[in-house]
């Protein structure tokens, strides 16, 4: 069986999923739209946990999170659920397919075979729709591929249970319940006081300040763990940042759609310069991962390298800080 | 980001033939999407990251033919994995499993362990014992 889905790509892929699937139920959700109101935008520094053997940066809310504020905020209701038994949950998945209800479903990224072998790293907050059954064969759309693909039913199984930190469990995930017209307006307003709240929180590691705790610790790194662990953490960063599903500068292109998406919608024009102002952060950003880039790349950096990026972060918080706390008041 | 400054460098993506989504502003200011083929600041740290665990596979190689540990951490290294990772798939304990790198206890381990570690691994357990099996 197959349902008649409709593949978009998608920068990053739990607002694809989102966008995706609004999309199939006729609603004409765009994927920075989904991010706005899910309030995706971030910075943290995750204290104590280490990912390929390196400090973990994220520029994004937790995995999940964005679409649960979502459907929170526009008013539709999800149906979620985990399973300790593999059989079970191809039975639930079964079972929507043959009601021609398209899915949601968190993966591991290491046994997903149709990416590239160097993408595959123990992630396990990845996300896909399955939207038809042929024979034992899956048919997948990867909001992050250019085109559907597939997934053999063993396949399936191996990254709906993948372990590890966030293991999917073979979580899925898919709508059930749609208001007779979405409250966008005031599903982005929520959405941006969100974001502005995370950013300008008052913890060292989150937002804003994460990103001046970050800078600190990039001055730390050469001289406390040595240059090629330092090139190690800092290549790290670049990654979170960059690597593919942030739509560039870590986020901030996407949110700064959003802003401009917002202002027609709100038709408040001050969002349409803020989101200008957000194009340029992100710009910061870009910046900031050549620059980091060119210290990895030559072993032999020299020490004054590494606090040229920390003052780059620097710069990058306190416009930042100014942005968002423009954007607060103009939201109110 | 201009649309016509979404970078598009050769990278990794390359080899299974599908390009990225970005955000990019056009001539008239609006957001749009590019695709983009890939990025050299990144595509360096992802080969510097590939070339680590490389590293790492081999310095776990050398250390299982000193017999300075099991082959055990060698496959768990082979595997991108770390201790949390590899204890979170084979359903132990993190410190069980950290000792069963020591090659004296990996030798008097059951079969019915070392399958467990044999499947995580997708391997028989004649390759869990002998890492010269195992195909590179």
């Amino acid at each position: 069986m197959k349902i008649n889905f409709t593949h978009h790509q998608s920068a990053h892929c739990e607002n694809g999923v989102i966008s995706n699937l609004m999309k199939h139920h006729g609603y004409q959700v765009s994927e920075p739209l989904a991010f706005g109101i899910g309030s995706g935008l971030l910075f943290c520094h995750i204290p104590f946990l280490m990912v390929n053997h390196a400090p973990a940066f994220t520029y994004r809310a937790l995995p999940g999170i964005i679409f649960k504020r979502f459907a929170k905020r526009v008013g539709i209701k999800i149906k979620r659920e985990k399973f300790n038994n593999p059989q079970k949950a191809k039975a639930v998945l079964d079972e929507n397919l043959k009601n021609n209800t398209p899915v949601g479903l968190q993966v591991g990224v290491y046994h997903l075979v149709y990416f590239p072998d160097e993408y595959r790293f123990h992630f396990n907050a990845h996300n896909l729709v399955v939207y038809g059954k042929e024979n034992n064969t899956y048919l997948i759309s990867d909001p992050v591929m250019e085109n559907v693909t597939t997934l053999t039913d063993k396949q399936l199984e191996k990254v709906r249970f993948a372990k590890g930190a966030f293991a999917p469990k073979g979580h899925i995930y898919y709508p059930v319940d749609f208001p007779k017209e979405l409250d966008i307006e005031k599903a982005i307003v929520k959405g941006i006081k969100h974001t502005c709240k995370d950013m300008l929180a008052p913890i060292p590691v989150l937002g804003v300040k994460g990103i001046r705790y970050t800078a600190k610790l990039i001055r730390k790194w050469p001289k406390k763990k040595g240059t090629k662990k330092a090139n190690h953490y800092l290549g790290q960063i670049v990654r979170m940042q960059e690597e593919i599903g942030t739509g560039g500068g870590g986020f901030r292109y996407i949110f700064a759609a959003f802003l401009q998406e917002s202002s027609k919608i709100l038709n408040k024009p001050e969002l349409s310069d803020l989101s200008k102002e957000m194009t340029t952060i992100g710009d910061l950003w870009r910046d900031f991962a050549v620059d980091a880039s060119r210290i990895y790349k030559n072993r032999s950096a020299k020490e004054d390298a590494y606090n040229q990026v920390a003052l780059q972060l620097e710069a990058i918080a306190d416009k930042e800080e100014v942005f968002f706390k423009k954007l607060k008041k103009a939201i109110k | 980001m201009k649309k016509d400054e979404v970078p598009q460098d050769k990278s990794n993506l390359e080899s299974a033939n599908f390009k990225e989504l970005c955000y990019a502003v056009d001539e008239n200011g609006e957001y749009t999407t590019v695709n983009s083929s890939g990025w050299d600041p990144k595509t360096i740290a992802l080969n510097k990251a590939i070339e680590e665990i490389k590293l790492r596979v081999e310095d776990a190689k050398q250390r299982v033919l000193n017999h300075q540990t099991s082959p055990i951490e060698y496959y768990m290294e082979y595997h991108k994995m770390d201790l949390p990772i590899l204890a979170s798939y084979v359903g132990m304990w993190k410190w069980r499993v950290k000792r069963h790198f020591k090659p004296q206890v990996f030798q008097k381990l059951s079969d019915k362990t070392l399958q467990k570690y044999a499947d995580v691994f997708e391997i028989s357990i004649q390759q869990l014992k002998n890492i010269q099996l195992h195909e590179n």
